[in-house]
This record gives structure tokens, C-alpha cells and sequence, in this order.
């Protein structure tokens, strides 16, 4: 089946119009020899058929209760942000780029920025990027124009895959990254400090880090600040319901991922990557911004501004390449910080916390388990096995239980680790079953 | 319109959440604290739902308005590619890098797995990645493979050719790869000029991107004479795939000579925009680039199980957190299935049956810079309304007034005044003719009445915005707080 209007009738009196003989006549541009070798895709189907072939394949996935994070949150998604972020008026429209008949568009992701900016306690914020691995690797690029420097120094505790991304991202730009190993799970700082030179751009950090661990930044700041770096601060938006905004601790650029934001886990994409940062370096911003304006009546209205940024304009001097966000993915982030609200986001980050340090108390206390640290968590901890953590997170997973993250594939000599998440989805039950199987897995 | 902030009560409540069932931890450092409460917005439900819905109000979309938005494919959204991704919405991406992991996603695995093998018949190539999470992503990445070939074979290459009616994306890519970009001019024919193309060509170009039907909707006849014109120098031919929909069946990029090519399952493959994203980019790839593809990579073992690829010294690396923007995969492999190998070939068709009847209509009112057959889209330039002082953009605005969303103007930048159009195969003739009329009538007022374009639009909610004030203030956060 197609989706082509067209009848027969309608074909044969748009044939004569053109003036040819029939459509593939239109064809005709194309050089014979060129034409495809194999098309062998199978019969088309219809609707039913597709729903249960679909169904089908979808039933193969095992469900399982989930304690693992990774960058990607398994939160609840209040009913709104489907229902609203579905209608068909932005689901369906296109880039703004006429803003007189995209308003709703460019007024929900002005809202949008206004938001990331309280939320980070940053000034501005561009209208999302495709993930938080590619905001840290765009705004790793960003630091490097700022500075004009070609040097970075990332903490080892940053999620490795951003930090893969963003080696990925500069492998033929011959910028020097120094990665220092985090030290019991936290940052490094003597290292880190030891490795600021004149040419260092950036010091990229998480907060709260792979492993769980918050700690405050502002000191790091200062350090990378008095070197003439900037300090990148990879940020989980739940956290900033209870932790302190990388904003107040000195940071020059914010990212993170938006997925947490009501954006569902769908085997990890499409969410929303956000950055963030300060009014002096909006030029340097990668990706759309959408200013406030007014029309020639004085009514207040929106539109995509600072497009000599962009590759539509400027080609390849452009500050990135990026054409299209995941403007639909932040306006579920929106809607769902507006359904959450202001007191709302300090509570759920609290109900994440309490469960968070429920699992954390219950399996600390089981015999041969240890904290990696005593430092403050949010709702992920990394705990010490008495055995190769892959082994027992394999156990549990055979019994339905995603455990953790089991460390030993990301960081050389941390093979008994695991990174338990907690989220407010999970029950109390669910965490004292955990605390049950681990203990048998042990 | 208010803002949501502006709207927002000092204790009022939206979503409940559920009470705690465990104790109350006690509270983080003070030094870790967060002083104040982010300013988000303090609304009820009501307030919210109703706030939203006005808002996407004011926008055009394909189910409310007609889109014949030149480069950008606008078809369609089928409803039942909603319904097939949502099945999905529950599986975690760290759930198949767990040890014993992939046993538990098969499903999901199978699908990308699925989708790239689908992709790669379309293509005609040989493997393709669906990591890439958007066109420009995706030409990104393919150059990244381009620039890794050339490495493993210590080739020196500095250069991409472009021509210069190409995408912006294409040399913004390039250049984020670190390359230098070679601009080659279309020759008047409307494809890269042979000649100069022939002498900018040296050893040092690592790449020739190319969109073949181009931004001027044209097949470049002389294509495989660049694809090898290319390879006598060990560059390798990146396909962007932006304007696939005009080829389905019919051309194959891997059949012609092409290395790699990016495809946008936004346009193509009938996945919705959402208003900016999210798309999806996958990348195809013919066989000497397959050790460089992204990692993690889906393989299908003997047994007939799905794993991943999490390490390959040759790999480029990761290009995203997980596999890449999945769910818009999902909707896109049902639009597949759905529509078959007659139904793909069928959208070309149709397609191109209404570009060319669209511009066999406009022709005699508008200027056509490029008098040939056209595949999905056609260019026409407004250079003969400008000697009444109608500029394209004031063309697009009436179209605003009169319910279309605009083409897109001012694009391929070859073209004075371009007004590009690509109506898709999901229009009817009915919806094209009436389209049809309102552009006769623009061409009309330029001559009669160019005023009243000049206002134009006059029924949104807002008119002509002043965009020199947006760039100059830069109020980009609604303040204070």
C-alpha cells in the first residue's frame, strides 16, 4: 500500500499537461545503464498486518525491573506530555523557519530555554542538540573556539560513552584530550590541576558523575578559570531539582541529556541533548536560538535568530554543522517540567534521592558489599562486590533483574563494581527484592 | 500569547506525585545544595493542557496545511507508524550492554538489524550504521569514515568538493571533520560544471559530496563519469540523501559508484518533524568502509541471534550514547513494510509525476531558470515579479495568508529569487491545482498590486517579525526570575 492520492484519471490528465507519454517517461533523465540493479524489499502490507508482525517482533524483548541508568532514566512520563507533545500542529510541522505561521513552535522552545537556563542557572541556552553525548562533544568544539586553545582535560568520571563521542567527534582536528582517571570515584583534583597548561580550553566534569557521586565544582572553576579555561559541566536535570546548578558553581557551559525529561527510553533515542551557557559566548553557541521580537504592530512574537551561525548561511565556516534539533524531544521536556513544576522538580528529585539512599543503606549492609565512597549521591551509587560484579549482574538479569552496570568494561581494575540507579518508578518491594538476590547471588 | 511563566501562581500544582514508601533520607550537604528552587512554571493541568493546544494552534503542519516545501520532502506522517514505535517505548538502552544483555532486546535488535538491511537493498549498499541521529549527523559520520579510510591507507587528502548548489550541511560536515572545502560552480546546464569539477580534481581530495537528483531537482546525466573521475584519484563519492525520495527503485547510489551516503528517514521514509527534529541519519556504506563504522554494531551471529559489536580498533568510534535514534527507526521500518516494493517505487512516481506537473503549470508565470525534466522538485525563480518589487519572500508570506506553508525561497543559492517546490507523492491533483491557482493569483498582485504583498501575511497571529532586533538583543530566556 501507498499513501498516493492520485486515480488513474488524475495520472492520465497530469501526463497530458506535462506533455509526455507516462511516468516513466519522466524517468528519462536518468541514464539507462544507471538504472538500480536490485530493489528486492518484500510485499507491501496493510495496517493489521503490520500491527501484529510489529507486536510480534516487540513481544521478543524480556521485560525486566530496572536499576540501571547510564546516562538514559527510567522516570515516569505524566499523561500530558504524550497527549500535548502528539498534536498533530507540532508533530508534524516543520523547522520554523517561517515564523509567522510557527509560532507555537517557536514560543514552546522559547519557553523551553528559558527553562534550561533556570534550570542550570546558566543566561542562554540554544534550542536542543541530538543527545547529551553530542551536546558535550559540541560544546568541547565550542570551548576550543572560545579559547582558541587546542588542548582538554576530561575527568575520567564523565559517562564514557560522551567521553568516546567526544574523542570520536575531534579525532582529525589534532586537539590534544587528556582524560584523568577519577580516584575513588571522584574527581582528581591534584591531577586535574597538574594538568592545566596555557593551551588547555576546557576541563569537562559530570555532576553527578558515572559513578554516582555529587560533589561541588566551584573550586575547579576557579582553577580552570585562573588558567584561562573554561570549565564543561555535564549535568542529570532531576538532580538540579535538589542539587546545586552548575551555573552557581562557576561553570561556562552546561549540557546534559533532556531523555529524563519525559522522553521515553525506546532502546535510547530519540531524546534531547541541552546546552547552556553565558550571554558573552552566545555566538559561539552550536544549533538553533529562538529570540524574542516584535512584529510591525508591536506584537510580541519569536523567531530562529543568530542564523549567520548556521550551515545554511555560513556553509563551512559555520559554528556547527547541525541542521536539524530534536525540537519535538524538547517539547516534551518542557511540558513535562511545566507538569512537574517548580516545587514539583524539588520533590521528585527528593522521592528519587530517598529511594536512591533506601538501596544504597540496604545493600551497603549486605555482608561483603562495600560503598565505593563516602561522598553524596543523587540516585546512583556504585557499589563493591566481594566478586566480578559482570558475573552477579548477569545472575540477576537471568531472574529479571537489570542490577546495575557492572563497571569492569568501562574502567580498567574496577571489575567488582556495580552502578546501582534508582528511580522514583521503583517500589520499595522491588529494591528489597534486589537486596534479597544480590545477597543470594553473593 | 502569554508565556507559561507569565501565567504561572505561586503554589499551584500540576502533576501529583506518588507519596514516598521509603523513609525520608536526610538532606544532601549544604554545600551541594541548590539555594532556590529552579523558576520553573507553577500551573495546574488545565492551564497546562490549555496553554499547549493554543500554541500548536499557531503553527502550520502537514495535517493542517498543505507544505510544498522544496528540500525537505514534507509528506505524509502515517498514523500506524505511531502506534508500531510506541511498543518500544519501554526497553532501556543499557539493558543489551549488560553481560547476558542481548538476550533480552532481541526484538529491538533484530529491528535495527532489520532496518540496516532493508536500508542497504534501497541503496544499494553494503552495510549501513543507524547510529547517526540526523542528516547532518549522518554526513558527519560518512565523512569520518571517509577520513579513516584514508588514514588506514596513509592517503594525505586535505580537500572536499562540493558544488555549490549543495545543502549547507554538506561542507559544514566536511569542514567539522577537518577538511577544507573545494566549492565547484554549476555550469548553466544546472549540474556541477564537468570542467571545473575535472580541473579542481587532484590527489589530495578526500571526498566529492553530491546530491544526485540535486537541489535544482535534477538528475546529473554525467554522474558516473564523476564517480570515476573520483576514484582514478582515490577519493571517495558521498551521497547525500536528502532528495532519495525522487529514485526509489529506480536509481541506486551504491549501483552508480557511490562510497556512502546518508539517508533522512524524516524525509524519505515518512517519519514526522516534530517542528525541527527528532530525525534520524543513517549511513550506508559500501564494503572497504565496514571496518570504520561506528561501534556499538549490530551483527547477526551464525545462530541467528542478534548481538552487538562494542569493540573494533579499526571503528571510528561512537557517534551517539546508544544506537541511535530509535524509535524514529521503528516508525520508519513499519512505513517500509507497510508500503513494500511497489509502494516505494510507487512514491517516486508519484513524486516526480507531481513535480513536473506542478512546474508544467507555473512555468508560463514564473521565471524557470532550469527549463528541463524534474525529478521530485522543481525550481522557479521570482526575478520577474522582482521588476515590480515582489522579492520571493513576499510571495511566500501571501501563501501564508492564503493557507500554504511557503516553499522554500532563496535555496539552491544559485538561483536568484529561488522558490523551490517539492509538492510529494501524498498530494492529490485537487490539492496541487488549488495550489496551483493561489500562485497564478501571487503572480498576478506582483504585477497589479505589489503593496499588498509587501504586507503580507495578515491573518496570523503575528505579522513580519523584526528580525534585526531578535539578533541584536538577544533575548533568548524569558527574565527576569
Amino acid at each position: 500500500m501507498s499513501y498516493c492520492p492520485n486515480t488513474p484519471e488524475d495520472i492520465r490528465e497530469m501526463l497530458a499537461a506535462i506533455g509526455v507519454a507516462s511516468v516513466d517517461a519522466l524517468f528519462a533523465p536518468i541514464p539507462a545503464g544507471l538504472r538500480a540493479r536490485s530493489f528486492a524489499l518484500p510485499d507491501g502490507t496493510s495496517e493489521q498486518e503490520l500491527l501484529r508482525q510489529m507486536k510480534q517482533l516487540a513481544g521478543t524483548d524480556r521485560p525486566v525491573t530496572g536499576f540501571i541508568g547510564g546516562g538514559y532514566y527510567d522516570h515516569y512520563i505524566p499523561a500530558v506530555v504524550d497527549h500535548l507533545s502528539g498534536r498533530a500542529e507540532f508533530y508534524t510541522a516543520y523547522t520554523p523557519y517561517q515564523p509567522e505561521c510557527s509560532q507555537g513552535t517557536l514560543q514552546a522552545l522559547f519557553e523551553y530555554q528559558t527553562a534550561i537556563c533556570r534550570l542550570t542557572g546558566m543566561e542562554v541556552s540554544n534550542a536542543s542538540l541530538y543527545d547529551g553525548g553530542t551536546a558535550l562533544a559540541e560544546a568541547a568544539m565550542m570551548a576550543l573556539r572560545v579559547t582558541g586553545r587546542n588542548r582538554l582535560v576530561i575527568d575520567g568520571s564523565v559517562n564514557p560513552f560522551s567521553r568516546e563521542i567526544v574523542r570520536t567527534y575531534l579525532t582529525n582536528l589534532g586537539v590534544e584530550i587528556v582524560e584523568i582517571p577519577a580516584r575513588d570515584g571522584l574527581a582528581d583534583r591534584p591531577a586535574l590541576t597538574a594538568a592545566l597548561t596555557d593551551l588547555t580550553a576546557a576541563v569537562i566534569l559530570q555532576n553527578p558523575n558515572f559513578f554516582g557521586s555529587v560533589e561541588d565544582l566551584s573550586d575547579i572553576a576557579l582553577t580552570a578559570h585562573a588558567n584561562g579555561a573554561l570549565l564543561i559541566a555535564s549535568v542529570y536535570p532531576i538532580s538540579l531539582g535538589l542539587v546545586k546548578s552548575p551555573g552557581a558553581m562557576g561553570a561556562d557551559i552546561v549540557v546534559g541529556d533532556g531523555q529524563s525529561l519525559g522522553n521515553p527510553l525506546s532502546f535510547g533515542g530519540p531524546s534531547f541533548g541541552f546546552i547552556a551557557t553565558t550571554k558573552k559566548y552566545i555566538r559561539n553557541l552550536p544549533g538553533r536560538i529562538i529570540g524574542e521580537t516584535v512584529d510591525k504592530s508591536g506584537r510580541r512574537g519569536f523567531v530562529l535568530t543568530l542564523q549567520a551561525r548556521e550551515q545554511h548561511i555560513k556553509r563551512h565556516k559555520a559554528t556547527s554543522n547541525i541542521c536539524s534539533n530534536q525540537s519535538l524531544c524538547a517539547l516534551r521536556g518542557m511540558i513535562f517540567l511545566a507538569s512537574v513544576g517548580k516545587e514539583g522538580l524539588v520533590d521528585l528529585a527528593r522521592l528519587n534521592r530517598d529511594k536512591a539512599e533506601y538501596a544504597k543503606g540496604l545493600l551497603g549492609s549486605i555482608k561483603g558489599v562495600k560503598l565505593l565512597n563516602t561522598a553524596p549521591t543523587f540516585n546512583e551509587f556504585t557499589i563493591v562486590l566481594p566478586k566480578d560484579a559482570a558475573e552477579v549482574a548477569e545472575r540477576l538479569l537471568g531472574k529479571g533483574v537489570a542490577a546495575g552496570v557492572p563497571l569492569g568494561a568501562y574502567y580498567h581494575g574496577m571489575d567488582n563494581c556495580l552502578v546501582v540507579t534508582v528511580t522514583e518508578k521503583r517500589t520499595r518491594d522491588e529494591i528489597d527484592a534486589l537486596a534479597k538476590e544480590l545477597e543470594g547471588a553473593l | 500569547m502569554k508565556l507559561i511563566y507569565e501565567k504561572s501562581v505561586k503554589g499551584r500544582r500540576g502533576l501529583k506525585l506518588p507519596a514516598g514508601d521509603v523513609p525520608r533520607a536526610a538532606d544532601l550537604p549544604a554545600d551541594l545544595l541548590r539555594e532556590e528552587p529552579a523558576g520553573l512554571p507553577e500551573v495546574s493541568e488545565m492551564d497546562l493542557v490549555r496553554h499547549y493546544t493554543n500554541l500548536s494552534r499557531r503553527n502550520f503542519s502537514v495535517d493542517t496545511n498543505f507544505y510544498p516545501l522544496g528540500s525537505c520532502t514534507m509528506k505524509y506522517n502515517a498514523k500506524i507508524i505511531e502506534n508500531t514505535s510506541a511498543l518500544f517505548a519501554g526497553s532501556h538502552p543499557m539493558t543489551p550492554l549488560l553481560p547476558g544483555g542481548e538476550a533480552f532486546t532481541q526484538g529491538s535488535l533484530a529491528l535495527l538489524h532489520g532496518m540496516g538491511e532493508l536500508l542497504a537493498e534501497i541503496t544499494g549498499m553494503d552495510e549501513v550504521s543507524c547510529q547517526p541521529l540526523a542528516g547532518a549527523h549522518g554526513e558527519m559520520t560518512g565523512i569520518m569514515l571517509i577520513a579513516a579510510y584514508h588514514r588506514a591507507k596513509g592517503n594525505r587528502k586535505k580537500y572536499v568538493i562540493v558544488p555549490d548548489s549543495s545543502h549547507g550541511t554538506n561542507p559544514a560536515s566536511a569542514a567539522m571533520v577537518g577538511y577544507e572545502i573545494i566549492t565547484i560552480p554549476s555550469a548553466p546546464y544546472g549540474d556541477m560544471d564537468l570542467d571545473a569539477f575535472r580541473a579542481a580534481m587532484n590527489s589530495e581530495v578526500a571526498a566529492v559530496m553530491m546530491t544526485c537528483p540535486n537541489t535544482l531537482g535534477l538528475f546529473n546525466p554525467h554522474i558516473k563519469e564523476i564517480c570515476d573521475i573520483a576514484h582514478e584519484h582515490d577519493a571517495l563519492m558521498y551521497y547525500d540523501g536528502a532528495n532519495l525520495n525522487a529514485i526509489l527503485g529506480k536509481v541506486r547510489p551504491g549501483d552508480v559508484g557511490f562510497d556512502v551516503i546518508h539517508v533522512n528517514l524524516h524525509k524519505t521514509f515518512g517519519t514526522p518533524h516534530g517542528g525541527g527534529g527528532p530525525g534520524s541519519g543513517p549511513v550506508g556504506v559500501k564494503k572497504a568502509l565496514i571496518p570504520f563504522l561506528p561501534t556499538p554494531r549490530v551483527i547477526k551471529k551464525g545462530d541467528g541471534d542478534f548481538a552487538l559489536e562494542k569493540v573494533n580498533s579499526r571503528s571510528i568510534g561512537r557517534m551517539a550514547n546508544f544506537f541511535g535514534n530509535f524509535g524514529v527507526m521503528a516508525k520508519a521500518y513499519a512505513y517500509i513494510l507497510m508500503l513494500g516494493r511497489e509502494g516505494l517505487i510507487e512514491v517516486s512516481e508519484q513524486a516526480v509525476l507531481n513535480a513536473n506537473y506542478m512546474m508544467a503549470q507555473l512555468k508560463d508565470h514564473f521565471d524557470l531558470p532550469y527549463d528541463k525534466s524534474c525529478m521530485h522538485e522543481c525550481v522557479f525563480s521570482a526575478s520577474r515579479q522582482l521588476k515590480h518589487g515582489v522579492h520571493a519572500i513576499d510571495i511566500a508570506k501571501y501563501l501564508i495568508d492564503r493557507g500554504y506553508h511557503p516553499p522554500t525561497v532563496y535555496f539552491p543559492l544559485n538561483v536568484k529569487e529561488a522558490i523551490m517546490i517539492e509538492p510529494t507523492e501524498t498530494e492529490s491533483k485537487e490539492t496541487m491545482d488549488a495550489f496551483i491557482a493561489v500562485m497564478k493569483e501571487a503572480a498576478a498582485m506582483a504585477e497589479k498590486n505589489p503593496e499588498a504583498l509587501h504586507e503580507a501575511p495578515l491573518t496570523m497571529p503575528v505579522s513580519r517579525l523584526d528580525e534585526t532586533k531578535a539578533a541584536r538583543e538577544q533575548n533568548v530566556c524569558f527574565g527576569p526570575w
